[in-house]
């Protein structure tokens, strides 16, 4: 059965500065290359940095091979296929948070983040434009879904790409540490933690998760990247808080031996949701 | 769980995050070295140890800035601080500084005496800043930051603060746990810029209550009667709250007056850590 070796470079990007975190991506490439990584992730805005406020517009680049970093970038993808993120810039000057998933030298499909979180520490909503659709799409490994830090604290979110075929879920982001405890793990680790176990054992996926590391304006940002299996076990780890490429190999037989253990999917009732969101929507 | 069980944190976990977050931030803006004035308190010994830890000691300059009524213990404590963490010091005496115009100003109250002293100290401190090398690390912790409890351009001056986000029950903890003297940690905290002045003496109350009760309301958002209804006293509620908003403008930079479509205090919106 069909083998995938994957990596998610958790790494440290440079606050606003383009050309210096292009090279960070090249040398991570060369790194999994060696490796024989066959899909590498990199975090949320992992071209840009994230507490970027005015930067927005300064970093932003069109999700087109006219912009020289995805230019490198695609051309980089022969090799192996890539995620990353990026601040997008569309025709008409909306900017978003965007990941762009590249293949032999093609973008494949680009997701705008859905869920801005603007509270607490977050202002994304007062800086950015909101994407409007979660879908699902074809790589030459498997049926992948893209969701983007605050997607994935919404359920809907990875329900939706899973209706549309998603069996690996790719998440990225640039989560800030926060909550302290007598625990080993800060609060906000241990809740993604949870959530992205829950994904994988609810929606019988693989559910990969690259976070980034570093400090910006005071933030830190805790790393923990993680690798689900579809049975809901955590296939790899990378450290807290450090720069890091975890390289792990996705058995996609796991997805067809959970699922006839397990057959979630096929007993899901999209339909009977479909009636009684309707429902709700109609009395709202 | 109780709320001092609540208020426990990883030591572990704490002092990576910090010790990181000390070592990133002078980095990125091209410094190797920190300075702090360093009291022989919880507070700043407990920066000196991060800082130390984070730098390498010998990197970290430790200032002590006695006033002639400093208590003896303070300056002790300091000693002990710099030799555990191996970082070099210097003692400058701010009495000769500040008589001239204590003399010209011989009605002065205890609080503008006070502040005096403070300021004095932050104009030494960011004077070897620049012939040190290094930036300055701050020491006031969360709950004076929330109470309002330290002179604004005085101690509360700094350019990276590891303890700002840790309560004074927190900052014990943490102090205990990177190996600050028992002494140290367990003295009644005092701003000692007067003989027998004591922190908890001043405020009214003990930095285990009002922690406890600032972690309510800041932290887990309780309302004011939802606080007293936890078992807080109404007065004392009222008054660590009136606390917090009359200082407000403590934590803040000077307000700007807008009069253009765009100004640094409101819509010019940078990032600190900008391009690093």
């Amino acid at each position: 059965m069909a083998k995938l070796k994957v990596g998610l470079a958790q790494i440290s990007p440079v606050l606003g500065d383009v050309q210096k975190n292009l090279q960070l991506h090249l040398d991570r490439i060369e790194e999994a290359r060696q490796h024989k990584v066959q899909l590498l992730c990199f975090p949320e805005l992992s071209l840009t940095g994230y507490v970027l406020k005015d930067l927005v517009p300064d970093v932003a680049m069109v999700a087109a091979e006219s912009a020289p970093a995805m230019a490198e970038l695609l051309a980089a993808s022969q090799s192996m296929d890539l995620l990353f993120g990026f601040v997008e810039e569309d025709h008409r000057h909306r900017y978003y948070i965007s990941a762009a998933y590249l293949s032999q030298g093609r973008i494949g499909h680009v997701h705008r983040k859905v869920y801005l979180p603007t509270y607490a520490m977050f202002e994304e909503g007062r800086y950015l434009a909101t994407g409007d659709r979660f879908r699902a799409f074809d790589t030459r490994f498997a049926r992948v879904g893209v969701l983007i830090c605050e997607d994935f604290w919404h359920m809907s979110s990875p329900y939706a790409l899973w209706l549309d075929g998603a069996d690996l879920l790719l998440l990225m982001s640039a989560s800030p540490g926060r909550g302290l405890s007598p625990e080993a793990a800060l609060g906000s680790s241990r809740s993604v933690e949870l959530m992205n176990q829950m994904y994988a054992t609810f929606l019988t996926d693989f559910v990969l998760h690259c976070n980034r590391v570093g400090f910006e304006d005071g933030l830190n940002f805790w790393g923990g990247s993680t690798i689900f299996g579809p049975d809901g076990v955590l296939v790899a780890q990378a450290p807290y808080f450090e720069e890091s490429l975890l390289i792990a190999t996705l058995d996609l037989g796991a997805l067809r031996r959970v699922r006839i253990q397990l057959p979630l999917l096929r007993d899901e009732r999209p339909d009977v949701l479909y009636r009684e969101l309707r429902r709700k929507v109609r009395e709202q | 769980m109780d709320i001092a069980t609540r208020l426990l944190l990883n030591t572990e976990v704490t002092r990576r995050v910090l010790v990181a977050f000390l070592r990133r931030e002078l980095e990125r803006f091209g410094f190797k070295k920190a300075v702090l004035a360093l009291s022989g308190g919880v507070d700043s010994s407990l920066s000196c140890f991060l800082a130390a830890e984070a730098l390498g000691g010998e990197n970290v300059l430790a200032l002590l800035l006695p006033y002639r009524t400093s208590a003896p213990e303070s300056a002790e404590h300091a000693r002990q601080v710099i030799e555990i963490t191996g970082a070099p010091s210097k003692t400058i005496d701010i009495t000769p500084m500040l008589e001239p115009y204590f003399e010209q100003h011989p009605q002065m109250s205890d609080v503008r005496r006070g502040n005096m002293m403070a300021r004095m100290r932050m104009i030494v401190l960011y004077d070897h800043s620049v012939h040190w090398n290094g930036l300055v690390v701050g020491t006031s912790n969360k709950t004076e930051l929330l109470l309002g409890y330290g002179t604004l351009y005085g101690d509360m001056a700094s350019a990276v603060n590891p303890l700002g986000d840790l309560y004074k029950t927190q900052v014990r903890q943490m102090a205990r746990a990177v190996g600050v003297p028992e002494a140290i940690v367990q003295k009644p905290p005092s701003a000692d810029l007067w003989a027998g002045q004591t922190d908890e003496g001043e405020l009214g109350f003990t930095y285990a209550e009002v922690d406890k009760l600032l972690y309510l309301l800041v932290d887990e958002r309780y309302g004011p009667e939802e606080a007293i209804a936890a078992g807080f006293d109404a007065r004392f509620v009222k008054e660590v709250i009136r606390r917090v908003r009359t200082s407000q403008f403590k934590r803040m930079p000077p307000i700007i007056a807008k009069v253009s479509r765009r100004d640094v205090g409101h819509d010019f919106l940078y990032p600190r850590d900008w391009g690093t």
